[in-house]
């Protein structure tokens, strides 16, 4: 799968632009607030429908300007895919497959697979779980539909069930009959999920022990353990005898929402005891086992882009990652760089088909 | 939208706070008004005026009853008064009397269960329901509200009240509509149905 080319309108500091892309390599050289993450930005948009900076659509327009359109040829499995995406403010945003609409942005999500390892990718190491239950949950949802349907659904009993608790604490009085509908779907919710879940990490984390090792060339042991109560035989007897603590919070105590990964080196969390090196090693390490999942589940390699990563990593990490790219274990790669000399030297030596664009603001 | 006077601004402000209306609409509604006699918007609004005022609702179902306390339905000697049909508001009567398959009586709820929106079963009628049924001669409760996550919900909440109450429970099903094709059913739709299938052999 790769994409042939990108087209931009009005989106963030481009005002029209276009691309061509090679199926292989490509880099994409320029100073600071030249747009090198915004071309990978848009590239999410389109494989995902979101940015991947942040969250709201009507940032992601141009100044001045009230909508943006982005639209990218790619080829998937040997047939082409044109996917258009235009967000007018004020409007609902559109999505176009080979000029059809798509009703519902669930549809289109897992269709084409990317990883983005960008340099703020150590969040998902030193903030909180939220950060990993996002993580995960997006790579399930590209993955598992059911998982997703699961997923909205479980989030909107959580959404109701709070809303009923605060209903209670303004009245100083618990229903427990009228709490039984929403214990019943959230607990029957958290125990398929989290069943998901589990079965998940224990296929990604092999594949993260492998890349740790590979990326880091060391030996030390690191692990991801998935922590929930939801798995547990009593999670039934012990949802709803958190009633009283959800009653006195405000807020419901036990269910999926409040799992979390741990990440572990050497038996401890990489959070408190890890060096910067090893934690950066370690998100890419993650991203890579995602790549790998992603491949084995959908059969076609996703994109791969790499935000900024030679200035974050030392030499070594980078010669293995480099080594990965020799051996042409991923598809289409994207890097920016704002050196471009570095990136020629770096990719010289490398047998694959290599496109500059030099980028000016 | 700017109005060459006040008055018609006014009257096009009021007409478009109903619902599906636009401003254009709403425009277009008033000017017409404007081209017919006097007598015609006398009319409508004494129409108007008698429907918000005179309207009663029944004490029984919380359907709309055209005078008393009870309406034509819970009235009628012809409906089978040991069967009630649970939904959520009127428009849902009308719907189902439309089929020409049912009965039996109604209850109207006024509302589904959502505490988001602030709804609990203190704003809804589920109180009278569980109080008529544990008065007099109802065998059974088919309950025909929305299939969302809260009509759902409202089904699970009621059907829980009435369990003591020793009465049979049933819910309209959910699957293909007649006519319909496998192929362009969602899946929940279709999984649904698979879930809830019916038994041939037994029949």
């Amino acid at each position: 799968m790769h994409l042939k080319n990108l087209k931009l309108l009005q989106f963030k500091n481009y005002a029209k632009a276009e691309f061509q892309f090679s199926p292989e390599i490509n880099c994409l050289v320029g100073k600071n607030g030249s747009g090198k993450t915004n071309i990978l930005d848009a590239i999410h948009y389109l494989c995902l429908t979101k940015s991947a900076i942040n969250g709201a659509d009507s940032l992601a327009v141009q100044h001045g300007f009230d909508f943006f359109t982005l639209m990218g040829d790619f080829e998937r499995e040997g047939k082409s895919l044109e996917v258009r995406c235009v967000v007018e403010s004020g409007k609902k945003k559109q999505l176009l497959q080979n000029g059809k609409a798509i009703d519902k942005m669930s549809e289109h999500v897992g269709l084409l697979p990317i990883v983005l390892i960008a340099p703020d990718d150590t969040r998902l190491i030193s903030e909180g779980s939220e950060d990993r239950r996002r993580f995960f949950d997006s790579m399930l949802c590209q993955l598992d539909r059911q998982y997703m349907d699961q997923l909205v659904r479980y989030q909107h009993f959580l959404k109701q069930r709070n809303a009923l608790i605060k209903l209670f604490a303004d009245k100083g009085k618990w229903q427990e009959e009228l709490m039984e509908p929403y214990n019943r779907e959230l607990i029957q919710g958290s125990k398929v999920l989290a069943a998901k879940r589990q079965a998940f990490v224990d296929e990604y984390s092999p594949l993260l022990v492998d890349y740790y090792s590979f990326i880091s060339d060391a030996q030390e042991p690191v692990s991801i353990s998935y922590e929930t109560q939801c798995l547990e035989e009593d999670f039934d007897t012990a949802f709803r005898a958190a009633a009283s603590k959800d009653f006195v919070l405000k807020r419901s105590t036990m269910g999926i929402h409040k799992d979390d990964f741990v990440f572990q080196i050497g038996g401890y969390p990489i959070k408190k005891f890890g060096s910067q090196g090893q934690q950066k090693s370690f998100v890419i390490g993650l991203k890579l086992a995602q790549f790998q999942v992603f491949h084995a589940h959908l059969q076609v390699k996703p994109l791969l882009l790499l935000d900024d990563i030679f200035d974050k990593l030392d030499d070594g990490r980078i010669s293995q990652l480099m080594k990965l790219v020799a051996d042409h274990a991923f598809g289409q790669l994207f890097i920016t760089d704002a050196r471009p000399e570095r990136s020629k030297e770096i990719l010289k030596g490398i047998n694959a088909e290599c496109v500059f664009f030099e980028l000016r603001s | 939208m700017n109005f060459p006077s006040k008055l018609i601004e006014e009257a096009v402000n009021e007409i478009s706070r109903l619902p599906g209306i636009g401003k254009k609409t709403a425009l277009r509604l008033a000017l017409h008004l404007l081209k017919q006699k006097e007598t015609v918007t006398e009319e409508l609004s004494s129409a108007l005026l008698a429907l918000r005022k005179d309207i009663r609702y029944c004490t029984t179902c919380h359907n709309v009853a055209d005078s008393g306390d009870t309406c034509s339905i819970c009235l009628s000697v012809r409906r089978d008064k040991q069967i009630i049909c649970v939904v959520e508001d009127i428009p849902d009567v009308l719907a189902i009397e439309n089929t020409g398959q049912y009965q039996g009586l109604y209850h109207v709820l006024g509302g589904v269960i959502s505490p988001i929106q602030g709804i609990g079963p203190d704003e809804l009628k589920i109180e009278s329901l569980i109080q008529r049924c544990a008065g007099s001669g109802v065998q059974e409760v088919i309950l025909a509200l929305p299939a969302t996550m809260e009509g759902d919900t409202t089904s699970f909440f009621i059907s829980r009240k009435l369990k003591e109450l020793n009465i049979k429970v049933s819910s309209i099903a959910r699957g293909i509509p007649i006519g319909g094709e496998l192929e362009y059913t969602d899946e929940v739709t279709l999984g649904r149905s698979i879930l809830t299938r019916v038994n041939y052999s037994s029949e």
